[in-house]
């Protein structure tokens, strides 16, 4: 991939790249507690928006996709529409 | 409220456990051995008259004016250089010693100007304290003879070559050598206390004179500006230039340092509500009455002409500023803020809490996101400095933050400094590091430059590794490898405190021969010799340390590297005592407090994360809302979002993230797709370029609250004069809460943090009163630990059992290649902090007006570079121009700047890579090209010119 291509020039190609550093860190980590460590992480860190994008990659193919990261997509909480759009209480 | 007068005990404390009794002046008095006379005499309420002593560095015995006569010892000893001895019987006054005190402040008026009332120490003079303490009255020698005194020789005509002029060439204070009484305390302040070495005792005699250097002027000596020497002198020779202006204080106020996160404490001295000087306080924990050029000189931006002191508000980011009222701009934001987020969601706000700010604001900042907002879109600098930190100390050790107190490096034999320069941005943890280094403790630097830090007067590393940069996780691995492989691991500390079996997971992962040193010398370019050797002293020495700053955190590793350095304290035993341990050096001076404050989106106060249900409905129940139980969106996210159309509205306080966060085409694209940007700041920051609502700050000596510095140490700020711009930054807050109809009634920041400590458990016992009580105190303080904790993880880990965690190494993607060879990076340097907004609004900027490019000879040759040649610097970012410095600090191949200034905005440069786990940026690697230019960019041009015209201010009576 070169610099260009991995820019912030499209929202897709950098939450795919943030995914897979993610992935790169626990590949080390035996394969199980790998795809969990994934799953948690981006759980705990990433807002729904940015889930929401990385599962859009996920429904089209996951072009791009570290293999971890694909398997460990399986136990990402899904967000929900309404939870990005609800006006304030 | 007077002036706090601190004790001078005269020589410093000694630290022996053994207790000795003597009588001074028929006074039975019980001190530690090691003590002077002197200093016993004042514990027991008896003054020595005296001037060459002083409790801030060692007795050096020349001024004889201390004498006293011990029974059964011929003659009369000084008694700052005559330690106590069991049973000493001491006299202090007797006929012989007066008249012997008498003869030698003769000599010392006798070349001395009488210009007393006029003089800048007229009240606060040792000499004319010690004239008056003596019985002084005439003076047989009259002026006449040889003198330093008068430009001109007295008998007229002839110039008196003795005679030398002021210097006032230091921005903050001057020398006068006509009334220097060559005690020395100056010369030794500077050895002794600060460690720069920078003063000499010039010439012998009657002719010794002091001398910055070699007879050079202060500003062009070696000098860092510390003001060590001004505060020890006891004459009106080293004086602050305010104190000539202004005059002497008359009341004073103890408060913490707003630069950095060393968080100095200090008396504020004033006069009337005119600060005077700032002085470093002796009982401050952090600093023992130490400072730096920040904190105790560079404070003239709090009344600087640019500061903004009314509320003003725009429609469109191209029109002129229009000044509002309070009510108009609070008003207005809460009105904006409801609409936006009813045309665009809940999520579509957010806010962004202040590291200078106390920890009540910055705690009320993510109350109004979470109670007000009704999100989690909360997130704070520290995104872009020390969120590794947090990070890889919470997966290893179940707590995010420093281990130690920095008193702690007194007792440290060999210390690690990764990735920081301490004497650079931490000036007053470097000098207490520099002085246990010249008692003998060993110093291993790992940084791709030679800072300052590598070699000092009297101070050099044993090792400095100079990595390429963007490989620590290589290096801090290998240095596990050998520590592994050559078995000097501390099985026993392993078995007791760390989880054994993910102990051996990890050896057995270190082990492979792939993490050698041989094998990662090769790409790391660090020697494997050194690093075997560098292993090895760690490993061996009785207490380790690490301490380690930004170039750890910023890096797409960054949090890698802050395990791999857990690991390495685990693995030699180094945690949980006095002079070991991992000790993030913080950048500024709240940034600790922030963090624990629950400025991340992930997390509410006390890192708890905001999935637990427990936390949240604390929270709940007290601010009878629901919470959130979804992460929000950290700075850069926020950006994304809005350059994508789903985030419109931020709140800002005091932060100028355009300037300080990476990529800055990518801040000010999101920055302009919003609808609503409210800056809450001092000055006109760059960032309010973008803004559309500003709210101006107030200054840390204008309000009350606590400041949490890098040893979790809680400081109080307090309030020496009104706010000018009305209002506190924390009433600012409540301010915008109140227009939004949520019910806040803090009146004092004292309640804030009641509710703090009420929701917290780390800070269950804080309270303004427990910190008038104990001055300052170190979180967790709570039921278990009810004065805090000096140094963490004692009797075991936090989180149970400390966890190893595998550390591979991963290369950045961002690499060189033909179009950009060269590796940037970036750092600080002394006299500035941060973006500068502070630092530059003051006579700092002699020592740094503009940022430079350092860069290797060899690369400068190759390029037709040549020293102070205007440079292009461009990544694949973006590129600016700035001079260039030539230096082999740097290798070749690499090239470094600072990031203090505007015009040259180096985060045009950097890139949006960023640490894996918290988006940290990775500012220390971007691959560059740099070559010859005539000046700035079209950028710079096009910015400047920008800048200018959104800075444009209609007043309101004007508006009327
Ligand atoms: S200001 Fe500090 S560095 Fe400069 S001469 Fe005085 S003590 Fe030394
Ligand atoms: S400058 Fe001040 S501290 Fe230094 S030798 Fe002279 S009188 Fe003493
Ligand atoms: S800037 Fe840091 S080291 Fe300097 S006085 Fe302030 S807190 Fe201390
Ligand atoms: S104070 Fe003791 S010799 Fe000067």
């Amino acid at each position: 991939m070169s610099h260009e291509e991995a820019g912030a020039s499209s929202p897709h190609a950098k939450i795919v790249r943030m995914a897979n550093q993610i992935g790169a860190f626990f590949r080390s980590k035996p394969h199980d507690e790998g795809v969990a460590g994934v799953a948690e992480h981006i759980n705990k860190f990433w807002e729904p928006r940015m889930r929401r994008q990385l599962f859009e990659v996920v429904d089209s193919g996951g072009t791009g996709l570290a293999p971890l990261v694909l398997e460990a997509s399986s136990v990402i909480r899904r967000p929900t529409a309404e939870q990005e759009r609800t006006p304030p209480a | 409220m007077g002036l706090i007068k601190e004790i001078d005990y005269g020589t410093p404390q000694a630290k022996s456990e053994k207790q000795v009794t003597l009588t001074i002046d028929g006074f039975a008095v019980t001190v530690p051995e090691g003590t002077s006379v002197m200093r016993a005499a004042m514990e027991a309420g008896i003054k020595v008259p005296k001037l060459c002593a002083t409790d801030m560095v060692d007795a050096f015995g020349s001024c004889r004016l201390c004498l006293i006569e011990i029974e059964g010892r011929n003659g009369t000893p000084s008694s700052c250089t005559t330690p106590v001895a069991e049973g000493l019987v001491v006299r202090t006054q007797t006929e012989r010693l007066k008249t012997l005190r008498k003869g030698v402040m003769e000599l010392y008026i006798s070349d001395h100007p009488l210009d007393c009332l006029t003089c800048a120490a007229n009240g606060d003079c040792e000499l004319q304290d010690m004239a008056g303490a003596v019985g002084l009255r005439d003076v047989r020698y009259g002026y006449e003879g040889d003198n330093h005194v008068s430009a001109k020789s007295r008998d007229g005509g002839n110039d008196n070559f003795r005679w030398m002029p002021k210097d006032e060439s230091n921005p903050y204070f001057t020398y006068d050598p006509s009334k220097c009484i060559v005690c020395s305390r100056c010369v030794r302040a500077c050895e002794e206390v600060q460690g720069t070495f920078a003063l000499t005792i010039e010439g012998r005699g009657f002719d010794s004179r002091v001398s910055p250097g070699m007879h050079e002027d202060f500003l062009s000596s070696d000098c860092v500006s510390c003001g060590a020497c001004v505060q020890a002198c006891p004459t009106a020779t080293l004086t602050e230039k305010s104190v000539i202006e202004i005059g002497q204080p008359e009341h004073s106020v103890v408060t913490t340092c707003a630069y950095c996160g060393v968080g100095c404490s200090f008396k504020a001295e004033m006069r009337g509500d005119e600060l005077v000087r700032m002085v470093p306080w002796k009982d401050g924990k952090a600093n023992r009455g130490h400072s730096c050029v920040k904190g105790r000189f560079a404070w003239g931006y709090a009344t600087h002409q640019d500061r903004i002191l009314n509320p003003m508000i725009r429609e469109k980011i191209s029109d002129p500023w229009r000044e509002v009222t309070w009510d108009e701009a609070f008003a207005h934001v809460a009105s904006e803020f409801k609409r936006i987020q009813s045309q665009y969601g809940r999520g579509s706000v957010g806010g962004i809490t202040s590291s200078r700010c106390t920890n009540e604001e910055t705690y009320l900042v993510q109350k109004l996101v979470r109670q007000g907002f009704g999100n989690n879109n909360v997130d704070t600098c520290a995104r872009v400095c020390h969120s590794p930190t947090g990070y890889g100390l919470g997966q290893t050790f179940g707590t995010s933050a420093g281990t130690q107190d920095f008193d702690s490096v007194e007792h440290t034999d060999v210390a690690i400094v990764i990735g920081a320069n301490p004497a650079a941005g931490h000036p007053v943890f470097a000098s207490r590091l520099k002085k246990r280094l010249r008692q003998g403790a060993k110093l291993i630097v790992i940084d791709p430059r030679r800072t300052e830090t590598v070699r000092a007067p009297h101070v050099e590393a044993a090792y400095h590794l100079a990595l390429q940069p963007g490989t620590n996780v290589a290096v801090i691995t290998s240095l596990a490898h050998v520590i592994v492989t050559e078995g000097l691991f501390d099985e026993a500390f392993i078995r007791e405190k760390c989880d054994w079996s993910e102990f051996e997971d990890y050896a057995q992962f270190v082990a492979d021969p792939s993490h050698s040193p041989e094998a990662t010398e090769a790409y790391t370019g660090v020697p494997a010799d050194a690093l075997r050797g560098a292993a090895r002293l760690y490993a061996r020495g009785v207490n380790g340390s690490i301490y380690y700053g930004l170039g750890v955190t910023e890096h797409s590793q960054g949090s890698t590297t802050v395990m791999a350095i857990a690991n390495l304290a685990m693995l030699t035993g180094n945690i949980g005592r006095p002079g070991v341990g991992v000790n993030p050096l913080r950048g500024q001076n709240n940034v600790q407090g922030s963090c624990d404050m629950g400025s991340f989106p992930h997390e509410l106060p006390g890192y708890r994360h905001i999935s637990g249900d427990a936390a949240r409905e604390t929270f709940e129940m007290l601010w009878g809302v629901k919470l959130d139980h979804e992460p929000g969106l950290r700075i850069p996210n926020m950006l994304d979002a809005a350059v994508q159309g789903s985030f419109k509205g931020i709140y800002i306080q005091g932060e100028d993230i355009l300037q300080s966060d990476p990529d800055t085409k990518h801040v000010s694209a999101g920055l302009a797709a919003m609808e609503c940007v409210v800056v809450q700041d001092l000055f006109l920051n760059e960032t309010a370029n973008y803004a559309h609502v500003f709210l101006p700050g107030s200054t840390f000596l204008e309000k009350d609250g606590t400041f949490t510095n890098a040893e979790r140490r809680i400081n109080r700020v307090r309030k020496v004069m009104a706010p000018r711009n009305g209002y506190a930054d924390w009433e600012v807050t409540q301010g915008i809460a109140q227009a939004m109809e949520i019910d806040w009634n803090y009146t004092h920041p004292s309640q804030i943090m009641d509710e703090i400590a009420a929701t917290t458990p780390s800070f269950a016992r804080v309270s303004y009163a427990l910190l008038e009580e104990l001055g300052s105190v170190q979180w967790p303080c709570n039921e278990q630990a009810p004065n805090g904790t000096p140094v963490m993880h004692v009797d075991g880990f936090v989180r149970g059992k400390g966890k190893f965690i595998r550390t591979e190494y991963i290369p950045t993607d961002e690499k060189t290649g033909p179009r950009f060879p060269l590796l940037l990076t970036t750092g600080r340097i002394l006299s500035q902090y941060n973006v500068g907004a502070q630092t530059r609004r003051t006579e700092n900027v002699v020592w740094h007006a503009e940022d430079v490019l350092e860069i290797h000879p060899h690369d400068a040759e190759q390029r037709g570079i040549r020293e102070g040649d205007w440079v292009r610097l461009a990544s694949r970012a973006g590129e600016t121009a700035l001079r260039a410095t030539i230096t082999d600090r740097v290798a070749p191949g690499v090239v470094y700047t600072t990031f203090h200034h505007p015009e040259t905005q180096a985060n045009v440069i950097t890139t949006d890579y960023s640490d894996w786990a918290t988006n940290c940026p990775e500012y220390k690697v971007t691959a560059v090209q740099v070559s010859p230019s005539n000046g700035p960019s079209d950028w710079q041009v096009e910015y400047d010119a920008l800048s200018r015209r959104s800075r444009r201010i209609v007043p309101r009576d004007a508006a009327e």
